[in-house]
């Protein structure tokens, strides 16, 4: 890797983020930003890697989101304790579901996922011990350290961090070994993969058990960290679009495209919510809306894809 | 006679569904590409009606002409400044091309027109009336004949008029369509014109006799996904029988087990249908 200079720049400079300020809003966004990086990161690993797009991840995200809160109203754990219990219960779910939708193709899948995200939403609003229309709280004053309750921003960050660091260094691995090969094999056609000898539906799957995990931690860490969720918080559509958008827009299938696009767009659409206030996620959807189209019309390759044009060209110049 | 009730405005509902699910299977069939906003396309056409009746005093006689060419214009503006450029690339691109117009749309309704449920006057379409010991709303039965009517009219240009042929051929191979001197770009763009317009129809009906929201098109969107997947991928005989079944399904599904449920019972269809028959239930592999 020839950017790892530049890598451990962006590392360095993030993990001094929350230290350079004492703005709590400034601080709050870094470890918002780095929650989207997770969430999107996670999704990478099939919609990018794999090419398979989904956009029902918020089935995976709800079940970490959930699982830590429901371990916490009905058996009294701190939430984080329930992420292993989201973890398992999203591979779970991505085992049964993603199995047969896995059959389907480019169109088809998509759909499908997002039928599955929708009736795993109406379903829950309609769970009582998962809070029903209403939502469930976390605890509401801090029992212990393991309940992570903090008022400022700074430990999630750090927290958040972490998870981000590991995720992508297994992600960079995943790139490297046979099975990042044959995702990408995936990715360019099933039809191809499978005469190359690549074993399509057992690939899909490990990215999709791997995907939906790390996607359920992240859901698990936003409900340690907002300490509530209800279905539209949890497992609303557009808790997917925002991950596929996120992708999307710094580079779906790159190791950094997801937290490239997190740091365009989480302070984006912060800002808009401050600047406009409840009307401002209106707003929000509409300029993701419309970034979306724009990088669909002109640059499906995302951030990266303008990264490499301009380096090239660069390089060129130079030459 | 409840139950035969139900059915009928099941019916009734359906057909609404087959008229605007025909507009997504053509342009399914003629490019292989699917417009994630044709539920949004729908609910512009309701607000349409809503404003041509409260601002300027039109009538449905007006207004739902008026809503069919509104939504044909938009549907050949999105064909030329946008499907057409990702039709050809990616899949991530065509997904989240018309994707994110959906969202443009809907949230655009919601700053322009607020989340509150607005509706037509009940008395736009007379009243309701007795029809052999059945209840039946006049808006609901106008809308559902109607429906029916276009749709069927819709498979019949398709099947026996030369600028049918002249879609199908584009659809069927690009290449030899324009060996026969066809241009694939002119069809594709009256695709997604008549595509967009059976919306534009469909949203004026709907909005004789439900409520609008600027939400409203997210599960209509749903529905006709689950039609045109249960009819066969591009088409519309497929879809109308699909529509009608679909509206059956959803009213004998809120009847019996509660109208909270009813999409639970249509979306877990459309996901067991997807596993068992990706084709679709009436299309060929």
């Amino acid at each position: 890797m020839r950017q790892w200079p530049l890598v451990l720049l962006g590392f360095v400079a993030i993990a001094a983020w929350p230290l350079l300020t004492n703005d709590v809003f400034l601080q709050r966004l870094g470890a918002l930003v780095l929650l989207a990086a997770i969430s999107a990161s996670a999704w990478n690993l099939l919609g990018g890697y794999a090419g398979q797009v989904s956009i029902g991840h918020s089935v995976y995200f709800g079940a970490g989101a959930y699982a830590s809160l429901v371990c916490f109203t009905q058996f009294g754990w701190p939430p984080i304790a329930g992420a292993p219990v989201g973890m398992l219960v999203a591979m779970l779910i991505a085992a049964v579901v993603g199995t047969p939708t896995f059959r389907l193709r480019g169109h088809y899948f998509s759909m499908a996922t997002i039928a599955a995200a929708e009736l795993a939403r109406i379903l829950a609003a309609n769970v009582p011990v998962l809070g029903a229309a209403v939502g469930l709280m976390g605890p509401p004053v801090p029992r212990s350290l393991a309940d992570l309750s903090f008022i400022s921003p700074i430990p999630y960050h750090y927290l958040f961090l972490a998870v981000l660091t590991l995720l992508l260094a297994l992600t960079w691995q995943m790139q490297r070994s046979k099975m990042g090969f044959y995702l990408a094999a995936i990715r360019g056609g099933d039809r191809a993969a499978r005469s190359l000898g690549v074993p399509v539906l057992r690939y899909k799957l490990y990215a999709l058990l791997l995907s939906a995990a790390f996607t359920a931690l992240a859901g698990s860490l936003y409900a340690v960290m907002i300490g509530f969720v209800d279905p539209d918080s949890g497992l609303g559509i557009l808790i997917s679009v925002k991950m596929v958008i996120v992708a999307a827009l710094g580079g779906a299938g790159t190791l950094f495209g997801p937290l490239v696009g997190a740091i365009i767009l989480i302070p984006l659409e912060e800002t808009t919510n401050a600047l406009f206030g409840g009307s401002g996620t209106g707003i929000t959807f509409i300029i993701y809306g419309a970034i979306i189209v724009l990088i669909a019309r002109f640059r499906p390759g995302g951030m990266a894809d303008l990264w490499r044009a301009i380096t090239a060209k660069g390089r060129r110049r130079a030459a | 006679m409840i139950l035969l009730q139900v059915v009928v405005s099941g019916l009734l509902m359906g057909a609404v569904y087959a008229l605007f699910s025909s507009g997504l299977t053509l342009i399914w069939g003629m490019m292989n590409v699917v417009n994630f906003a044709h539920g949004d396309f729908v609910m512009l056409a309701m607000y349409a009606a809503f404003f041509a009746y409260t601002l300027l005093h039109l009538g449905p006689a007006v207004f739902i002409p008026g809503a069919a060419v509104l939504l044909f214009v938009l549907g050949v503006v999105v064909y030329l400044g946008l499907v057409r450029h990702v039709a050809r690339g990616p899949m991530l691109g065509q997904i989240l091309g018309t994707f994110g117009l959906a969202l443009v749309l809907r949230y655009a309704a919601f700053w322009a027109f607020s989340a509150n449920f607005v509706s037509l006057p009940d008395t736009l379409v007379g009243g309701t009336f007795d029809l052999w010991g059945l209840r039946i709303e006049a808006s609901r039965l106008l809308g559902g004949v109607l429906a029916l009517i276009i749709t069927i009219g819709m498979h019949l240009v398709l099947t026996r008029t030369m600028l049918g042929s002249r879609l199908l051929a584009v659809a069927e191979d690009r290449q030899a369509a324009m060996l026969m001197g066809i241009r694939p770009d002119r069809m594709q763009a009256l695709a997604w014109g008549v595509g967009a317009a059976s919306t534009g129809v469909a949203g004026a009906l709907i909005a004789l006799f439900f409520y609008i929201s600027p939400t409203v098109g997210e599960s209509l969107a749903l529905v006709a996904f689950v039609v045109v997947c249960l009819g066969g991928f591009g088409s519309v005989p497929g879809a109308l029988i699909a529509g009608l079944g679909i509206g059956v399904i959803q009213a004998l599904s809120a009847y019996l087990i509660g109208a909270v449920y009813q999409d639970v019972v249509v979306f877990a269809l459309f996901l067991v249908v997807l596993w068992v028959r990706p084709q679709g239930l009436m299309g060929t592999a």
